[in-house]
């Protein structure tokens, strides 16, 4: 029997449904963000360490699929899209789990309180930093729709309006950002010094969970453009 | 001469035996990569291709095989120079099977995938050059059939991407693609049935007693393709939407409606695999049957018997039955990337490609024509991901195939001249 028929050996698995199932995950990390935020805010650190394990499970699976599909897409290969746009876009994918998994990190090994006036903010920057994460998913899981279109047409200007609201998204993430960063300004002064620190780079890292989710767009945008 | 009237019977038996095993191994190798496509993409089970296959194979071998079995059997060599040993051509022929055929179960066994049509060929070569002469082979000939190698598979890839490019324009990139694909499906299937019909039909069968003018070869063709398609619309209507399944994937009721489509395909390429391949099998044998009949004429002026149309047509479907199911049920799980409208598009390419050599009297290589319209669907940015290492795997084939045939059919043959003479 034929074990090298040129007819089955010319198809490789499509690396799009892998991109998928991979930012479900990194989606389910910065999902998980808020539970984290909210445990802060009541003191619970057993919940806090609680989901910093869900985290590390996610993220965990994120990077088994990222290291698979990379080992899975050898230069020979000919896709629909760039090689390089797909795999940039793999690891903006990555870097919004990785993210969700540093804050959980540093909230498991310092435990830290959050003062009243940040408490309403924070949550709302969190609530649309994960907005962002879930808009980019949504415009990952239409790669099967752009596949089907050969990567044109409507399907395309579709997933462009998408990548557009994520954008918006994301400004709206940026301002919410700054406002917590002043009110976190305006109370240094009854802040431990080492926490106004570690405040500013949670504010900032949250943040970046909406920032490499407009990322994920702009790169997809690339790809579709090619 | 003597040779031949003393062993006569013997060296027939051993044509058909050698000929039925060469079209048995197309049969259990070959005619699955024919009908990859259909089975990968989910639009047929195996069962229902090997149902397929077995009548459209036989179809094809029997209808429109008859010009490519011309093409092996006395387009390769000229023979004239042999007239007075005939008994030479027959044993180059045997000899020529004997290598194919060994090189074939050779390569399968160890897993090489190589081309009964190049097998065939480099056999016919190499024992002509061995044989009789370098001047004995119609270079001209070989030309034009390795030409075509290169030709059939990119002609192939054009030919789907351009389907695809305009499933896309009228169906995919509408309102509302639902409604469009079974708007236009019907038309798609006529082209099916028009298409093939018109190349077999068209001046190509006269091994029937059948010629029709020009203009009567169109109007039974598109009949034939009406009847065909009429068939589809009522397949086609029967595809409902599926909103379930829809929420998951947008196209997912659309590609729907290219599964039934995906069935004509599907017989159209059995037909064209069965026109086309069964001559690498029959070509030979009937080469040996008409010197030995016609008691050493080697000018072959005799038509191709029916009986061995429908010989190699039998080898093909017993080979598709006892091993051949296997092969196929292995692809089919290995091409699942493959939706039916990329199916539809490849599959009718590499048919349309496959008939039209067919008819011109080329033997050209089924599963690289297929190869070649899968690449061309992948070039319309239409498959997620394709190891384009095969197109060195195929050229590597070619190139030893083609010495390794020759070399082998040289051996075989004087070894039966041995033998006989």
């Amino acid at each position: 029997m034929l074990t090298t028929n040129p007819l089955a050996a010319l198809f490789k698995r499509s690396p799009f449904k892998a991109m998928q199932e991979h930012m479900r995950y990194a989606v389910e990390c910065a999902r998980l963000v808020n539970p984290l935020f909210e445990a802060l805010i009541a003191g619970n650190q057993d919940e806090i360490e609680a989901i910093k394990e869900k985290i590390y499970v996610a993220e965990e699976q994120a990077d088994r699929i990222k290291n698979k599909l990379r080992s899975q897409l050898p230069r020979s290969l000919f896709m629909p899209v760039d090689r390089r746009d797909l795999l940039e876009v793999l690891q903006m994918q990555d870097a919004i789990a990785d993210t969700a998994q540093d804050i959980a990190a540093l909230l498991v090994e310092r435990p830290m309180e959050v003062p009243e006036p940040m408490q309403q903010p924070l949550m709302r920057l969190t609530a649309r930093c994960i907005d962002a994460c879930e808009q980019s998913a949504r415009v990952i899981e239409e790669l099967d729709e752009l596949l089907e279109m050969g990567f044109r047409g409507r399907e395309a200007a579709q997933v462009e309006a998408m990548v557009n609201e994520l954008g918006r998204i994301e400004d709206e993430a940026d301002e919410l950002e700054l406002e917590l960063t002043r009110i976190l300004f305006r109370h240094e002064d009854e802040i431990n010094p080492v926490s106004v620190m570690m405040w500013y780079r949670l504010i900032e890292w949250t943040g970046d969970l909406a920032d490499y989710a407009e990322k994920v767009g702009d790169r997809l945008r690339l790809l579709i453009a090619r | 001469m003597e040779i031949l009237a003393e062993h006569g019977t013997i060296l027939i038996i051993l044509a058909v035996i050698f000929g039925l095993y060469m079209t048995w191994g197309i049969g259990a190798n070959d005619v699955a990569n024919a009908m990859g496509t259909s089975v990968g993409s989910g639009a047929i089970t195996v069962k229902q291709a090997i149902i397929i296959a077995a009548i459209f194979e036989f179809a094809g071998a029997f209808l429109a095989g008859g010009h490519v079995t011309k093409t092996i059997r006395k387009g390769i060599i000229d023979p004239s120079s042999i007239a007075d040993t005939p008994e030479i051509l027959v044993f180059g022929m045997l000899a020529a099977l004997l290598a194919a055929a060994v090189w074939l179960m050779i390569a399968s066994h160890k897993g090489w995938p190589v081309s009964t049509t190049h097998s065939i060929v480099g056999a016919v070569v190499g024992f002509a050059v061995a044989g009789i002469g370098m001047d004995a082979v119609n270079w001209g000939k070989i030309g034009q059939i390795v030409a075509s190698w290169a030709v059939s598979p990119l002609l192939g890839g054009t030919i789907a991407f351009l389907l695809m490019i305009s499933i896309r324009r009228l169906i995919l990139n509408t309102d509302d693609p639902f409604q469009n694909a079974k708007k236009w499906g019907p038309l798609y299937i006529f082209m099916v049935g028009f298409i093939i019909s018109l190349v077999t039909i068209f001046k190509g069968l006269k091994h029937l007693n059948i010629e029709l003018s020009v203009g009567m070869s169109v109007v039974v063709a598109v009949l034939i393709g009406l009847a065909v398609s009429a068939a589809g619309w009522v397949l086609i209507n029967r595809v409902t939407m599926d909103p379930e399944a829809d929420r998951e994937f947008h196209f997912a009721s659309v590609e729907k409606v290219f599964t039934p489509m995906m069935i004509f395909t599907a017989c159209a390429m059995a037909f064209a695999h069965g026109s086309n391949d069964v001559a690498n099998g029959i070509g030979p044998m009937a080469a040996v049957v008409s010197i030995v009949q016609s008691g050493g004429m080697v000018a072959q002026e005799s038509s191709l018997p029916l009986w061995i149309l429908v010989l190699g047509g039998i080898g093909i479907v017993v080979g598709l039955a006892t091993m051949g199911y296997k092969v196929m049920q292995t692809i089919g799980t290995q091409i699942t990337e493959l939706t039916p409208s990329r199916g539809f598009c490849a599959t009718l390419a590499a048919a349309a490609t496959v008939v039209m050599a067919s008819r011109t009297g080329l033997p050209v290589s089924t599963t690289h024509i297929a190869v070649g319209a899968v690449i061309g669907v992948g070039l319309a940015r239409g498959v997620g991901a394709i190891d384009l290492r095969v197109i060195g795997q195929i050229v590597v084939s070619w190139v030893v195939t083609l010495p390794v045939g020759a070399f082998l059919a040289m051996l075989f043959f004087f070894l039966l001249r041995g033998i006989f003479g």
